[in-house]
């Protein structure tokens, strides 16, 4: 349940500071051009790329080791998995095992630096969501690390009323009751949450204004530009060394 | 009917309706529409609302932020946001930037920052719902000291419900009193409605002015021997800068009471999970009479040598039934069926919840939560019990039942151990103070 508490990068630095709708338009650039090909060579460019520029993203290197590990292992897993069992042998399941990692790493290279705050801003503004909706979902996300503590705190209660989690078949037990105990406070503190919102004139028909209005700025512009330009530059090396197979090819 | 500029304090017994009419001034139960509505409510201007839980109030992660959600929401035009957000936390001695993570802030701080955020929206009517009851004592004086600060700033009306009248009184000239059912029962300056009606109210559950309700005299205690010791206790949170608890040294001992005091983030909480033998200590450990280790205890052992009360009550349920919830501690720790149920109906009887056996424990009021959490930590007969915070929240009554109960199980030989902000608990029931600050201790 750890991993329920958002990652909180430097502020200050630059892929932190940048435009969410960049950094997603700059993903999404990136999964298509390691969704399409299926060889080693293109996700190992992007990967060796993303690598390098983890320092401008502004997260530690332990909050990051602990959420790129889970990660990183699940990509190397299913890479060994494809080498010794996959048609493709060493090199099919090597060039597996690259794409998954890639895909991680520009997956939490964008999402773990955007803001929530400025993402659901960023998606009422220029994409015109409902806020009923992406503030919504953001009150919701605030309530994220108290459920996390009260997750630990019902684990402590339930050993003070004689119940062991010390077998498998315990664990898994204690682990729905806890959920059980854990959503019946969370819908209630929801309610209220919901209420509390409602009280200041939330989703009341009038027509919202916007406190922090946030051009796409150049600087905005050149991390989009970034990404499509690596996306582009790791097919088309991929491309002229001969390398590059594509997903639907023979 | 309530004139411009008044400051009322609105009291009864739980169930009365108080909050129902709070939120019917605010304009949020028009849309529910369950229930039935009798006669009307009409309010000259704009109400705004805070409520008593600081965690489900903030929207957004800065406090700057949240202040102008509310602005957002009305349509306010983005230039006059920031300078209206200012100037509200400003109004309420909000002591950090806009920046401020409201994660961060204390109970205190959060319900301030709630004030400001509807402050903002610069409303004729402020409407509070027991702003303080889920707050340390510190937490609730910077709650008061903020409402006297607005309060003296504007002509703003103030409708307020509040458990711990004595708190609220400089801050209201007018009581009003409903009953169950409906109507109102009292209505004046507060002197004359406490003067009128002061026993009724404090019979239904209202902490009115005066002494608080007191133990049962006291019986003579048995012998005193150590039932829980614990020597040089150290622990520290994964991942916290500091140790939680640093070098503490505790002994419980049978028919006598031992505070745990000291203010929020000391350890309090801490040590009592240690000495429950809940949490494994980084360093020494908490031993029963008999020198066993209670964290390294089976849990159904473990029930049978300690009872632990928490804070939340419904942290700790963990069947379908009232019934059932007290005869598990008997039946992990090994009784037989019919003996855990036989046990389970004295104990229902004796915390008067036998009518509410079949319920499910999270249906229940406050008052009997809180009762049926000490039923559970005590069916197991342990011979020390440890509370953190037990009348947090709760209304007169219960906290009266409550001093009833503890003291009686210390009077029959029980080693009792309460960590706890509230002074009139800790004044009615401590042999012993250990006072904590920052993880050491700090006096006896």
């Amino acid at each position: 349940m750890k991993l329920l508490v958002p990652l909180t990068p430097d502020p200050r630095a630059p892929l932190a500071r940048a435009h969410p709708l960049a950094k997603l338009g700059g993903a999404a650039a990136l999964f298509l051009a390691l969704f399409l090909a299926i060889d080693p060579l293109t996700p190992a460019i992007v990967l060796a790329v993303l690598l390098a520029a983890l320092p401008a993203s502004g997260l530690g290197p332990g909050a990051l080791a602990t959420r790129a590990a889970p990660l990183a292992l699940a990509a190397a897993s299913i890479g060994l998995f494809n080498a010794l069992f996959g048609d493709g042998g060493v090199a099919g399941g090597v060039a597996i095992g690259l794409r998954l990692a890639a895909i991680a790493l520009a997956g939490l290279l964008s999402l773990a630096t955007i803001d929530p705050t400025d993402l659901a801003d960023a998606l009422v503004e220029h994409l015109h969501a409902p806020p009923r909706f992406a503030i919504g979902t953001l009150a919701a996300l605030r309530l994220l690390p108290i459920f996390s503590r009260e997750w630990e705190t019902i684990g402590l209660a339930r050993r003070a009323r004689g119940i062991d989690e010390s077998s498998l078949g315990d664990r898994l037990r204690g682990f729905a009751e806890r959920t059980l105990a854990l959503l019946v406070g969370a819908i209630r503190r929801a309610t209220r949450l919901a209420t509390a919102m409602d009280a200041r004139g939330f989703d009341s028909g009038l027509p919202r204004t916007i406190a922090r209005p946030r051009a796409m700025t150049l600087g905005d512009g050149g991390w989009l530009a970034a990404a499509v330009a690596l996306a582009l530059g790791a097919s088309g090396l991929s491309v002229a060394a001969g390398r590059w197979q594509f997903l639907l090819g023979q | 009917m309530v004139e411009h500029g008044e400051r009322v304090l609105l009291l009864g017994p739980s169930g009365a309706g108080k909050s129902t009419l709070l939120a019917g001034l605010a304009g949020l139960l028009a849309r529910s529409g369950a229930g039935e509505a009798e006669g009307t409510l009409r309010t000259d201007g704009s109400a705004g609302i805070v409520f008593q839980d600081p965690d489900a109030q903030l929207v957004l992660a800065r406090a700057g932020d949240d202040v102008a959600f509310g602005l957002e929401n009305t349509g306010v035009p983005a230039p006059e946001i920031w300078p209206r957000v200012d100037a509200a936390l400003a109004a309420v001695g909000f002591r950090y930037g806009r920046d401020r993570s409201t994660a961060a802030l204390s109970g205190g701080e959060k319900q301030r920052l709630a004030i400001a955020g509807t402050l903002a929206l610069r409303p004729r009517i402020l409407l509070l719902d027991e702003p303080t009851a889920n707050l340390d004592p510190e937490g609730a004086a910077l709650v008061r000291d903020t409402l006297r600060r607005v309060l003296a700033a504007g002509a703003m009306t103030c409708v307020m419900v509040e458990h711990r009248v004595a708190d609220a009184l400089e801050l209201v000239d007018r009581v009003v009193v409903i009953a169950a059912g409906g109507g109102v029962v009292a209505d004046g300056p507060p002197d004359r409605v406490f003067a009128a009606r002061g026993a009724a109210l404090a019979a239904a559950g209202v902490w009115v002015p005066g002494p608080p309700p007191q133990p049962p005299p006291r019986r003579a205690a048995p012998a005193r021997a150590a039932v829980i010791e614990a020597r040089d206790l150290a622990f520290a949170y994964p991942g916290a800068a500091a140790p939680a608890l640093d070098g503490v040294g505790v002994t419980i001992k049978s028919g006598r009471t031992l505070a745990l005091v000291g203010p929020n983030g000391s350890g309090k909480s801490t040590l009592a999970l240690l000495l429950g033998g809940l949490l494994r200590p980084s360093r020494g450990a908490a031993r029963d009479g008999r020198g066993a280790d209670l964290a390294r205890l089976r849990a159904r052992d473990l029930v049978a040598r300690v009872g632990s009360v928490f804070q939340d009550p419904e942290h700790q349920f963990v069947t379908g039934r009232v019934d059932d919830e007290v005869a598990i501690g008997p039946l992990r720790a090994g009784q037989c069926a019919a003996d855990a149920r036989r046990r389970a109906g004295e104990l229902l009887e004796r915390m008067g919840l036998s009518s509410l056996a079949a319920a499910n424990p999270f249906t229940l009021s406050g008052g009997e939560k809180r009762r049926l959490s000490v039923a559970t930590a005590l069916a197991a007969a342990p011979p020390a019990l440890i509370l953190d915070e037990p009348t947090f929240g709760q209304d007169r009554r219960t906290f009266g039942e409550l001093l009833a109960l503890l003291a009686a199980f210390r009077d029959e030989g029980g080693a009792l151990c309460v960590a706890s902000h509230d002074a009139l608990l800790v004044e009615a029931l401590a042999d012993e103070r250990l006072a904590l600050v920052a993880g050491r201790g700090a006096a006896r």
